[in-house]
């Protein structure tokens, strides 16, 4: 398959062929993490520069290692280094980057856009790591392929239940449109203070009680509650939020047989959910964390490789149907 | 009698062909197209369409304090070529207008750099500072030469001191010009609260932070039984409270802009932050009740609410950018367009760019009779303009028609019988 795409900044710029072939390549790469010797050369000479505005230890870390493990040399540039520091002016930000040239800058922002921002200014990839309350791709396809891993690519028949702050959850948006892309029915459950505005015409279920909301679903995904909501007027208090909107075992007992339970991270355990629940059998948190590296190895490996596709313009083509891509650049160092 | 010092020969007026006689400055008269006279200067208008100066009751001119953005001569040449003879410039300046000596400044600028006009007419700030804790000397204000009062883009959130501001603005016989907006519901808001601001993920202000304290103003108006002009309407909520405000005889008076006639929440897809403006661009249904306002008079005037910026600043992430539309350039084809749609007839031109805002305002009105201020513009309607940072005589190129064709183009404007420009090649 030609990847199309220069710049990975939401779920709908994807077909759902498109988020399979990502899945299937992040099953070939996820074979490497088992390695005693996890690298392979494919990505040698390319960089990739993580600039993270906004601070995330566990997603910066997670596409550090898919870059090392690749064999691309990655860069940080935190918000609080001194000349590309938060507060300086965006644009500025961009032509600093564009004159370092990397092949890709994976980039987390506390503002939505910002990453279509730099997208529209960068002759490099730009992939969102995550944008305000719009978007976080890659976490949904590292999400979509936890479940795939456990389900298949096929979602019809299966139904998803997203809980807690939809309205300020880029998770949320992100997951919705990736699961609908793939068939699956999807809830979303939150007291109204934490809904997003027009959330009528997204294409979910909307419930505000728990326990109906987990009636019959196949995975609940529970998010991370910002501890400054109550602040913000939004809830009474954490504790009545744990007791109402905390997913519980008594809640899981009216979900189907083998329910699967997932967590962005990182977990307010005993606030969005049970502290056991997290580590009992069908608790996927862990397995998402996994799959967060070997989804970001397919990531980097798609839109880093791209240029070169699109001048070969043969050879690896077309094959998006093939669930084996025969790609040279895969070999072991 | 003496004769006619211009005669504006070959302009349509109501669909007839018609020469416009001006005398020291008034309308002589409208006389037959070819009616000899061998005095005065002629002036040949193509049959370009005749109409009068219009007038602007709500713009931003930056002057004093934020010339890179815009500045009195900037601006006021942006509102001759769109043909504007009359503005009226908000006080959000820095130092704010709320002492004589900035509406005297900015008066002299306006006669320094256009001595023939447009003509500026300063709004004086309604509370010290626009902070909204006392208020302004509005006597001062209005002896300086103040037109109206308006705490506009900073709204005045206490009722009370709200209440005690128009008393003491009726007592000089001004009126207060109120921006709606309930500062708690819209705090932090860069768009409509609404289906894109949900996907967008975006904060958005709801249309009951303008509606609420369009309630408030009309309760308390009725109340006091003291008028009240709202700026900028935006949404369906709030026609309706004023069709019900003055079908109650209550004196409220209300504008909108083009753009909430033309353009919904749509237009900031892909964080286009020219599309960012306050109130927000709201939705379909907003805009079918705007329109059906202006054209019954429930709305009763049009003002740009020009809000040039500078590039940089609209060149960032949509939360950071600021709110604001550079308005006077366009607002003429813009508001032709609506004409061409079926919205708006010529008439309603006049009525909602001139005879209102004059009638509001108390500024002298040119309705083409015996007397008149001899301000008027030649508009050619089949003229189109693509908008590009070039031609846009504003300094701020801060709008979202960047790259349009729009129709229409003034190619003659004069003020007091006196030629500003006058572009015969482009009739
Ligand atoms: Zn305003």
């Amino acid at each position: 398959m030609l990847w199309p795409h220069k710049d990975l900044l939401c779920i709908t710029q994807l077909t759902a062929a498109e988020i399979l072939y990502v899945f299937r390549m992040a099953r070939r790469f996820a074979e490497i993490n088992t390695r005693p010797v996890k690298k392979v050369p494919t990505l040698k000479g390319k960089s990739v520069i993580l600039f993270f505005v906004e601070p995330s230890t566990r997603t910066k870390t997670s596409f550090d290692i898919a870059g090392k493990r690749l064999s691309a040399d990655t860069y940080s540039l935190a918000a609080s280094s001194s000349s590309l520091r938060k507060g300086e002016n965006l644009k500025d930000s961009a032509l600093t980057l564009q004159a370092m040239h990397p092949d890709a800058l994976v980039l987390r922002h506390h503002q939505s856009g910002a990453s279509e921002f730099l997208a529209r200014r960068l002759s490099c990839s730009v992939i969102n790591a995550g944008d305000g309350w719009h978007a976080h791709p890659t976490q949904a396809l590292l999400d979509g392929f936890t479940l795939s891993e456990v389900w298949g690519d096929d979602m019809a028949g299966k139904t998803v239940l997203i809980v807690g702050d939809i309205a300020h959850s880029r998770v949320a948006r992100s997951d919705v449109l990736l699961f609908t892309a793939l068939g699956a029915q999807v809830r979303i459950c939150a007291p109204r203070t934490l809904l997003p505005a027009g959330v009528r015409q997204w294409p979910v279920e909307v419930f505000s009680d728990l326990t109906e909301a987990c009636k019959g679903v196949d995975a609940v995904v529970c998010l991370r509650l910002q501890l400054e909501r109550q602040k913000a007027g939004l809830l009474p208090d954490l504790r009545e939020y744990a007791r109402t909107y905390g997913l519980g075992a008594r809640h899981l007992s009216k979900a189907n047989p083998g329910v699967l339970v997932m967590h962005p991270g990182p977990m307010n355990r005993g606030v969005e959910i049970d502290a056991a629940l997290a580590d009992a059998e069908n608790s996927l948190i862990l397995d998402q964390v996994s799959a967060g590296v070997a989804t970001r190895m397919a990531l980097l490996f798609l839109f880093l490789t791209r240029k070169d596709a699109t001048d070969q313009g043969d050879a690896r083509g077309d094959q998006v149907e093939s669930p084996q891509p025969q790609s040279p650049s895969l070999q072991e160092d | 009698m003496p004769g006619p010092d211009l005669i504006v020969r070959n302009v349509l007026w109501q669909d007839e062909l018609v020469s416009l006689w001006i005398e020291q400055g008034v309308v002589r008269r409208l006389a037959p197209p070819d009616e000899p006279c061998s005095e005065g200067e002629q002036l040949h208008g193509g049959g370009a369409l005749l109409l009068p100066g219009l007038i602007d009751a709500h713009v931003h001119l930056r002057e004093p304090g934020f010339e890179y953005k815009e500045d009195i001569a900037s601006g006021l040449e942006a509102a001759a070529r769109g043909g504007f003879s009359a503005v009226l410039a908000m006080a959000n300046t820095r130092p704010v207008n709320d002492s004589a000596a900035v509406t005297s400044f900015m008066r002299d600028r306006a006669a320094a750099t256009h001595p023939l006009g447009p003509r500026l007419h300063p709004v004086g700030a309604l509370t010290k500072g626009l902070v909204g804790q006392e208020l302004a000397p509005l006597a001062e204000l209005a002896e300086a030469g103040c037109v109206a009062f308006s705490n506009d883009g900073l709204p005045v959130a206490s009722p009370d001191l709200f209440r005690r501001a128009m008393e003491y603005a009726s007592d000089l016989g001004l009126v207060v010009i109120d921006h709606c907006e309930d500062p708690v519901l819209a705090e932090g808001a860069s768009m409509n609260e609404g289906r894109i601001s949900g996907l967008l993920g975006l904060k958005g202000q709801p249309v009951v932070a303008e509606s609420m304290q369009v309630a408030r103003d009309i309760l308390l108006a009725e109340y006091l039984d003291l008028p009240i002009h709202l700026a900028h309407i935006s949404c369906r909520q709030s026609v309706e409270l004023i069709r019900w405000a003055k079908a109650r005889g209550v004196r409220v008076s209300a504008e909108t802009c083009p753009h909430y006639l033309l353009w919904t929440e749509e237009m900031v897809q892909g964080y286009n932050t020219l599309a960012k403006v306050n109130p927000p661009l709201r939705t379909d249904d907003d805009v079918l009740a705007l329109r059906q306002a202006v054209r019954e008079g429930v709305i009763d005037i049009l003002v740009t609410d020009h809000a040039p910026h500078a590039d940089h600043e609209k060149e960032v992430p949509m939360d950071e950018a600021p709110n604001g539309i550079s308005g006077l350039d366009t607002a003429l084809s813009l508001s032709w367009k609506l004409v061409r749609e079926g919205v708006l007839s010529p008439q309603d031109l006049c009525a909602l760019w001139s005879a209102r805002p004059g009638a509001l305002f108390s500024l002298p009105v040119n309705r083409f009779q015996p007397g008149d201020p001899a301000d008027f513009i030649l508009f050619n309607p089949d003229l189109e303009w693509t908008v590009t940072p070039e031609t846009l005589r504003s300094k701020g190129k801060n709008t979202p028609c960047l790259g349009q064709t729009l129709p229409g183009r003034v190619v003659a404007h004069g003020i007091a019988g006196k030629i500003l420009f006058h572009n015969v090649d482009a009739s």
